[in-house]
């Protein structure tokens, strides 16, 4: 019930149109159910007196009637698409700006592509409901009711029949369909099994014909597949009782009315007219009961869309908004005093399966509960400096640096940028400022330049350019034949892994930012562009406060402070000699790093072909595509 | 069924694509051949049970003519009231009720098996060949792709058998009697109905076509709004990051009105549709009962009054078939659209293979001191030839001139020539597209070369049978997939009946042993959704056990360590090292450490070999591998 009035608050201007849409439908069946009396007078007082002025005249009311039906039933229309393809804009529209203001510990509550699912299939489902609860329900409700009536008018006793009829055949229709909506229901994750059987084989398809698996996984998916049948068949067959059922009634109520309708014409209490339109009725009656039925069930079958939207239009940011906020950021020193983190307990979404099932899956890796993954975590960076942050996997690297554009709460402690609480910043500045070049970092579809504008969208080309040469992206971006015009695929897949980094990270130059933050974002890059890109920052960005996440010594070792981390806790902190002279985890990866080390980097080896031999190149680029 | 998801969207998009078919009829009688292949004689019968109840169901409405002219009309003329033909009448008109429901509970029961079991055999069919199918279908197929035709496709195909086809008969043959029957009273009023058919017909064209442009309208903006909508959905960090929220929802807007717009006229033209349809059936109506009338007055015609009732009850259901014929028309093209791409999959050709070699257990024969066959595992390997003969299994591999390409004309493999020594570790180094990989696909025979020859032990590969070439050849891929299921699971794909402990062993060798212990459930903890919960280094190390429990003699390995960081690596290479003893082994690396210590080391580039020695060699000569290795020192230093 909260759902539906949490969903129903967005019709919004289209509430006109949801009101009156029901009243165009009752007007329609209203003169449905003229006619059947119209037509009684036409058999009795026209063709049994033989008077043709009677059936004249009769006629052309009919015809007019009919002509009233039509214009309600396409007023009806008009009216109602407006109303249900307009909600299902305002609740697309709605859930859209509403996720806008999510934090990221509530993007982190619900997977990719359940957002899409509600975004899309969730609201069509909807608009499909909500146009069946417009047009049909009062249709089949009030031709129901309105014959119900018009039969008892007619004759009391004929009527009691139908009333009859339509209490068994109701209740009946409502035992089975919810015995058959329970078997759906059962049914879906089985489904959604399949699904993923289908799913994992065709992009694992790989691993199994390496292993040979095929037949075992063949056996596999048939299991399932059985069992889909089982529940399926079940469903069906209950299904399969509705249409006899409805046929007995509607045959069984057509014998009794013709014998007990015999009975009263004898008597002279019904006329032969009188019965025609009782038939009528009695069909009306029963197709609209069905139709009931049907619609119900199918509206209860989207109240799991319903739910979903219901959610995340009442999800509530959970990052407090400073009273008065501050909007300018002084300069680009970080302080962490005491800092306590933990991610919030994983109270994920209810009705997403995918969410769900991954929550349970951390469950079972993080041990249980929230735990802190950064333990009373105590740092000083001075504006401007070049700090480099190194250690192993699940040592909270990222998770440090996230907090500084607030992209989560301290949860004790607190931290300061330009020496003001980041929760006292108004946080499109704060974020404007301190720009972070995320690990899993996006590119959208359109061109070089529109993504560049994402950093600042009153950039010139020349802007873009500059930014570009820093990040050592303008080498390639130049060898394009549209240069800063090149299209860019969705999530940029049209370039190298490396290539993107220098995008993204020229992206986050162009806010021109007092803090820079690159999580990993060179990983892909090869050392030597790297430490050119290391060195740009230097000459024309001395002023930004610089972090870099590296898993390559080589990418932090100049930095002004390295930062070890291991487990939540500073290990160390100091410059590369005093690291190596004083702690055993950094002097570990250094040994590691430089015996043997080092990596043939993509790139580089892409430079050498390059100039090398580039009349290869096409063939170079069909393999990477075939595969 | 599965539900309501996307109905809509769906019913569009097939539309669509409907568009596209080529030979409709063909893939329909193809269709009905693998319909009645499965359930001949079931399907028969309910195409015979619909025929029995629309019998029924006509010969119901011709008793009301009997009804009001046979019996009431002469009670009333007459004083005496005898009810008892009337009753017997209505008994008779029972029994042919009881009978026309009977058949209809049947015929609804044999559907429900039939809908099912078509569904269940189709899926497997479709699962066990698509297994069958060599990995180019993978390759040049995409996911989505693939998937829908579990999905959607099928979902078509069964509303095309269960509803479409059965409904159409139905309404044929309710059209046909009906139409018969109301000749039979009274041809004049026939033509009336006929007339405003027409146009009922007429009608529903321009209307469908009207809400068809919008539907299609639609469709386009739906696909647009989806496409932006997961871009967006799946860098909303990103947003965040670059307070880009308002930009985005003005994107969104624009997309959004788009789809409004197309969506609601699509509505409301495919709305119409309904009301005049119901209008003009009473129009229909009232021009019966007006011309039905003149004509009972006149006299003239012979139509009695009941005939004219009993006609008019005819109107009315006369008009409801056509209009559903019409509906389900829509339904059978897009079916037809879902089963022309399921049967593309089936008609994919599956990998061929007519290898007759096999890789068997061999020991060695005490008093021979030859090898024999044996079902006990050892630690030795042959290669059974058809002709039973024996070749002890050594791991010796070699290319001979080979040349291969993905698709015909375009070359990317050329006269490659090299040879792996049983026990030899070969590194493979080259940059993104430089044939690596396709070298692998090669010796594994997901690809076939083009010309040239692979040889095993000095057995063309093609003469080996795929699972056991397979088999011989551990493999340890780039993008480590996992598959739902417990870890323990997930190890043991590798080899079936590798014990408990065997698993363990092979856990430890990788290195992963200590994180799955880690874990509360340890070796039975749950992986969904592709292990998604786990790191890329994590799966990595379980890929790697995964192949060491298989405990192959050969390797392949495809950046196998790429995603484990540094310090991991160290551990890793440990048991790498391990299971590498003894076994020829192909790696790909950019990793120097891994590739260091091979025998042989292969630089490719743009599909051919440039370089090969060993490390020390290739530094010496001074070429492409020393400009690299050196390079990366510089930068390091």
């Amino acid at each position: 019930m909260k759902t539906v009035k949490t969903l129903l608050r967005h019709v919004g201007e289209f509430k006109r149109d949801s009101i009156l849409t029901p009243m165009w439908m009752i007007g329609e069946v209203a003169c449905e159910m003229v006619i059947p009396l119209l037509m009684a007078t036409l058999i009795d007082q026209g063709v049994e007196q033989g008077d043709m002025s009677v059936i004249g005249r009769t006629a052309a009311i009919m015809v007019g009637v009919a002509l009233c039906g039509l214009t309600f039933g396409c007023l009806g229309s008009v009216f109602g698409s407006r109303a249900a393809t307009g909600f299902a804009k305002n609740l697309r529209q709605d859930q859209y700006d509403k996720i806008q203001t999510f934090s990221f510990s509530n993007i982190d509550r619900f997977s990719t592509p359940s957002l899409v699912t509600r975004l899309t299939t969730d609201v069509m489902n909807i608009q499909n409901a909500f146009m069946m609860i417009l047009r049909m329900v009062p249709r089949a409700f009030s031709s129901l009711i309105i014959a119900m009536c018009m039969a008892f008018v007619v004759s009391g006793t004929m009527a009691l029949i139908y009333l009859g009829a339509v209490i068994i055949l109701g209740s009946i229709l409502g035992v089975l369909m919810s015995i058959a909506a329970k078997y759906f229901r059962q049914a879906f994750p089985e489904y959604d099994a399949m699904n993923e059987s289908v799913e994992e084989n065709v992009t694992a398809m790989r691993a199994v014909k390496a292993f040979a698996r095929e037949s075992m996984q063949t056996r596999v998916f048939k299991a399932t597949s059985k069992r889909i049948y089982d529940i399926f068949l079940k469903a069906e067959l209950v299904l399969a009782a509705v249409d006899p059922i409805i046929q007995t009634t509607v045959w069984g109520c057509l014998l009794l009315i013709s014998w007990v309708g015999s009975h009263l014409i004898v008597q002279n209490q019904l006329t032969t007219g009188d019965l025609t339109s009782l038939l009528m009725y009695c069909m009306n009656i029963l197709m609209s009961l069905v139709m009931l039925s049907m619609t119900i069930v199918m509206i209860t079958m989207s109240s799991a869309s319903a739910r979903r939207i219901a959610e995340v239009l009442e999800e509530h940011d959970d990052m407090a908004v400073a009273a008065e906020p501050v909007t300018t950021v002084r300069d680009g020193s970080i302080v962490f005093d005491h800092v306590n983190f933990a991610y919030p307990s994983v109270t994920l979404s209810e009705n997403d399966p995918a969410a769900k099932r991954r929550a349970e899956m951390a469950q079972q890796l993080i041990n249980s509960g929230p735990e802190n993954v950064l333990t009373d975590l105590s740092l000083t960076i001075p504006s401007g400096t070049v700090v480099g942050i190194i250690g192993g996997t699940g040592s909270s690297k990222t998770t440090l640096v996230n907090l500084i554009p607030r992209l989560y709460d301290v949860t004790g402690g607190s931290l300061t940028v330009g020496g003001v609480d980041v929760r006292d910043y108004d946080r499109k500045v704060l974020r404007d400022k301190v720009a972070v070049v995320l690990q899993n970092n996006v590119l959208f579809s359109g061109t070089i330049l529109s993504n560049m504008r994402w950093g600042n969208p009153n950039a010139t080309i020349d802007d873009c350019q500059r930014a570009c040469a820093i990040a050592c992206a303008d080498e390639f971006i130049d060898k394009l034949p549209d240069g800063y015009e090149s299209t860019v695929e969705q999530g940029g897949q049209n370039f190298s892994g490396g290539q993107k980094q220098r995008l993204c990270i020229a992206r986050a130059l162009l806010k021109d930012p007092n803090v820079l933050i690159l999580d990993d974002s060179t990983s892909a890059v090869d050392t030597g562009t790297d430490a050119k890109i290391r060195r740009a920052f230097a000459r024309h960005m001395p002023d930004v406060t610089k972090i870099i996440i590296a898993q390559r010594i080589s990418s932090v070792q100049d930095a002004d402070m390295i930062v070890v981390l291991d487990n939540g806790h500073i290990s160390g902190v100091g410059t590369h000699d005093e690291l190596v002279a004083s702690n055993e985890i950094y002097r570990e990866l250094v040994e590691l790093q430089t015996q043997g080390g080092g990596d043939f980097d993509e790139d580089q080896f892409a430079q050498l072909n390059n100039t090398a031999e580039a009349q290869h190149s096409s063939d170079v680029d069909d393999d990477k595509e075939v595969r | 069924m599965p539900g309501p998801r996307g109905n809509a969207g769906r019913r569009a998009a097939g539309a669509k694509k409907a568009r596209e078919l080529d030979h409709p009829m063909r893939t329909f009688m193809r269709l009905m051949r693998f319909v009645f292949g499965m359930y001949g004689v079931q399907y028969s019968i309910v195409i015979a049970l619909i025929v029995v109840t629309i019998f029924a169901q006509v010969r119901g409405n011709l008793f009301f003519q009997t009804l009001i002219d046979n019996f009431v009309m002469p009670m009333l003329a007459s004083h005496h009231h005898d009810f008892q033909p009337l009753l017997s009448a209505i008994g008779i008109m029972a029994a042919i009720y009881t009978v026309g429901i009977i058949a209809n509970a049947v015929s609804a029961v044999l559907k429900a098996f039939i809908t099912q079991g078509f569904m269940m055999k189709l899926r497997n069919r479709m699962f066990a060949h698509m297994q069958r199918l060599p990995l180019g279908y993978f390759d040049t197929n995409s996911r989505g792709d693939v998937m829908s035709l579990y999905t959607n496709d099928i979902d078509t195909l069964r509303q095309m058998v269960s509803q479409s086809i059965p409904q159409i008969i139905n309404s044929l043959f309710s059209i046909v009697m009906i139409l018969v029957s109301m000749i039979y009273l009274s041809v004049p009023l026939t033509v009336v109905v006929l007339a405003v058919c027409a146009i009922m017909i007429w009608m529903t064209k321009i209307m469908t076509g009207k809400s068809g442009t919008y539907f299609s309208r639609q469709q386009k903006s739906v696909g647009e709004l989806n496409g932006y909508v997961e871009e967006m959905m799946s860098g909303q960090k990103v947003v965040k990051v670059f307070t880009h929220e308002d930009a985005a929802k003005a994107h969104f807007r624009e997309r959004n009105d788009r789809l409004y717009e197309a969506s609601n006229k699509a509505n409301m033209f495919s709305g119409f549709l309904g009301p005049i349809n119901n209008q003009l059936g009473y129009v229909a109506y009232v021009l019966c009962a007006l011309v039905g009338g003149w004509l009972a007055v006149s006299g003239t015609t012979g139509l009695t009054l009941g005939a004219l009732v009993s006609f008019l009850t005819f109107v009315k259901s006369f008009t409801m078939p056509i209009s559903q014929v019409s509906q389900q028309l829509n339904a059978i093209v897009m079916g037809l659209a879902g089963a022309d791409r399921i049967f593309k999959l089936l008609d994919q050709k599956v990998e061929p293979d007519d290898g007759k070699t096999t890789l068997v257990s061999v020991c060695e024969d005490a008093t021979t001191g030859t090898l024999r066959e044996t079902a006990d595992r050892t630690d030795q390997w042959g290669w059974r030839s058809p002709d039973g003969q024996i070749t002890p299994m050594r791991g010796n591999i070699r290319l001979d001139h080979v040349t291969f390409g993905y698709v015909p004309g375009k070359t990317i493999l050329h006269d490659m020539t090299m040879f792996a020594k049983p026990g030899q570790k070969i590194a493979l180094v080259g940059s993104t597209g430089a044939g690596k990989t396709t070298i692998t696909n090669l010796i594994t025979r997901f690809y076939d070369i083009d010309s040239g020859t692979i040889t095993y032990d000095g057995i063309d590969i093609t003469n080996i049978r795929k699972a056991d070439l397979r088999r011989s050849l551990g493999m340890v891929l780039q993008d480590t997939h996992l598959f739902s299921g417990s870890i323990m699971d997930n190890i043991r794909f590798g080899r079936l009946d590798a014990t408990d402990d065997e698993v363990i062993a092979a856990a430890k060798l990788a290195n992963a042993h200590t994180f799955i212990e880690k874990l509360p459930n340890g070796y039975h903890t749950q992986l969904t959704g592709d292990g998604a919960s786990l790191s890329q280094g994590q799966r990595q190390m379980l890929a790697i056990a995964r192949a060491a429990v298989a405990d192959p003699p050969a390797l392949i390995l495809d950046e196998a360590t790429s995603s484990i960081d540094t310090r991991t690596e160290s551990l890793v290479q440990a048991g790498m090292d391990e299971l590498m003893r003894g076994r020829t082994t192909f790696v790909i690396a950019h990793r120097l450490s891994t590739i260091r210590n091979a025998d042989c080391i292969m630089v490719i580039e743009a599909g051919r070999i440039i370089e090969r020695g060993t490390h020390d060699e290739l530094i010496a000569q001074h070429g492409r591998y020393y400009t690299l290795y050196t390079g990366i020192q510089g930068a390091v230093q």
